[in-house]
């Protein structure tokens, strides 16, 4: 079970890295919309701090939602997936590896690059600290319950802004400690453990529950 | 005696007896909406704390809120046995439920809106119950446009019914996050609950309302499912000789 586990981890990873480009839109729709909103809103220091936890996270999070949909639609497209849902295996840990490759792939990338967005909002070291840690706990949730709503939409005509509009008010616990992490960490005085708790507790319940609706919502769309 | 429990999970058998139980529900609807709205508009004391007339919206307000959370649970409830039974009846009530449930939502922002506009002079707040609210009526949406995207009934059904689950499974999290946006202040922002302080008259008419609006939106649920069983179960026979008997 392991095995298979870190074969399909590899296999996704591996299909990935052959075609790179994928990865880097994602990234670069990130930074792009990061940097549009200065533009559009205000270059002024006090403005740029007090919306830059939002802003990142609903960057993050439409991030997330536009790479949904690639997590299933090619091994659709070519049937493996009909032969994943046919092999001994657990669904839901074959379903759970190609969501850690996915998060891996889109999610990660948005961590390490979120301190060039820290700097765009010229938010402290210490902040751009919080802000990396609460996207490592809140982006891989983001790819989990997304999931979901990919497996549920899976090869439906406009399925991708579809996807988005069940997924998004899904997210928005995170969205909701996510930024307010960041907040707290700007003012300095408030504990900040509470969100880290909140946001790792969400964690735990997304790697218990997701993997087993994802692979239920899988069976209904490919049967 | 036995009771054959899935007799009415037909939709030949329950398509007649929804039938018969509209008029039901749709007469007890206008008797206690009008007598409650009778009963809120004349018997009751002009002014509500430091609200005058305009605070009567709440009969409407309150009725449709509590509905449009009820009708979700109500939806998931249906959504859970098509799953559990495997009954088209029930998702056939879920998708018909949800519809209702939305226009309840979107009813009680309205509502809500003109009441927060005589009452706070403005249309929008994001307060903790109206931003929650506000992400009931985009979960119903994203369920029936789930829905709708898919055009083979049997996957529609069953993947709107997981989608649903889920948003149930989630609700109380967004919730808590809305309510609390600040796990470290959290006890001093929950709002409490003003039911008991209300003048007993008001609340009276107030659930008499809101068991109307049940009536009411039983009978129009019932009316939307016998529409979706017509057109699912048009090529059957059944169906072609109702044609007949009109």
């Amino acid at each position: 079970m392991f095995d298979s586990f870190l074969a399909l981890l590899k296999r996704d990873l591996l299909l990935a890295l052959r075609r790179r480009s994928d990865i880097f839109t994602v990234l670069f729709f990130f930074i792009i919309v990061v940097s549009i909103f200065p533009l559009g809103i205000s270059f002024e220091k006090a403005v740029l701090q007090k919306i830059a936890p939002g802003v990142v996270w609903v960057a993050a999070l439409l991030a997330s939602t536009l790479a949904l949909e690639r997590i299933f639609a090619n091994d659709y497209a070519d049937g493996t997936l009909e032969q994943m849902l046919l092999t001994p295996q657990p669904l839901s840990v074959l379903v759970f590896a190609k969501t850690l490759a996915h998060w891996l792939l889109t999610g990660l990338p948005l961590v390490l690059i979120a301190p060039l967005a820290g700097l765009q909002y010229h938010l402290s070291a210490s902040t751009i600290g919080t802000l990396m840690l609460v996207l490592l706990i809140g982006t891989p949730i983001l790819s989990m319950i997304g999931a979901i709503g990919a497996a549920l939409t899976l090869g439906l005509r406009g399925g991708g802004i579809l996807v988005s509009l069940l997924v998004l008010p899904l997210y928005i616990p995170v969205l909701v400690y996510g930024s307010g992490a960041i907040e707290a960490a700007m003012q300095g005085d408030v504990s900040l453990q509470p969100y880290y708790l909140l946001l790792l507790a969400f964690l735990l319940l997304a790697l218990v529950f997701t993997p087993l609706a994802t692979a239920a919502s899988l069976r209904i769309s490919v049967e | 005696m036995a009771i054959n429990w899935f007799k009415y999970s037909s939709p030949s058998s329950f398509y007649p007896l929804a039938g018969k139980m509209i008029p039901v529900f749709m007469t007890l609807a206008i008797v206690l909406i009008m007598g409650g709205l009778y009963w809120g508009f004349f018997e009751t004391p002009d002014v509500l704390s430091d609200q005058k007339q305009y605070y009567r919206i709440i009969y409407v307000h309150v009725a449709s809120a509590w509905m449009a959370m009820w009708l979700y649970v109500v939806m998931v409830a249906w959504a859970v046995l098509g799953l559990i039974f495997n009954t088209r009846m029930s998702y056939m009530m879920a998708s018909a439920t949800a519809i209702t449930g939305a226009i309840m939502t979107a009813l009680s922002l309205w509502t809500g809106a003109f009441w927060g506009q005589t009452s706070w002079g403005t249309w929008w707040d994001w307060d903790p119950r109206m931003t929650s609210q506000l992400i009931l009526l985009f979960l119903y949406i994203g369920y029936i446009a789930l829905q709708s995207a898919i055009e083979d009934n049997r996957r529609s059904d069953r993947a709107s019914a997981v989608l649903a689950m889920v948003g149930l499974a989630i609700v109380p999290v967004i919730y808590y996050s809305i309510n609390c946006p600040d796990p470290n202040e959290c006890a001093s922002l929950h709002q409490e609950s003003s039911l008991k302080r209300v003048e007993s008259n008001i609340l009276i008419a107030m659930l008499v309302v809101t068991a109307g609006f049940w009536m009411y939106c039983f009978a129009v649920i019932l009316m939307r499912v016998r529409n979706i069983i017509l057109q699912r179960e048009s090529h059957t026979q059944w169906v072609e000789r109702l044609e007949v008997k009109k």
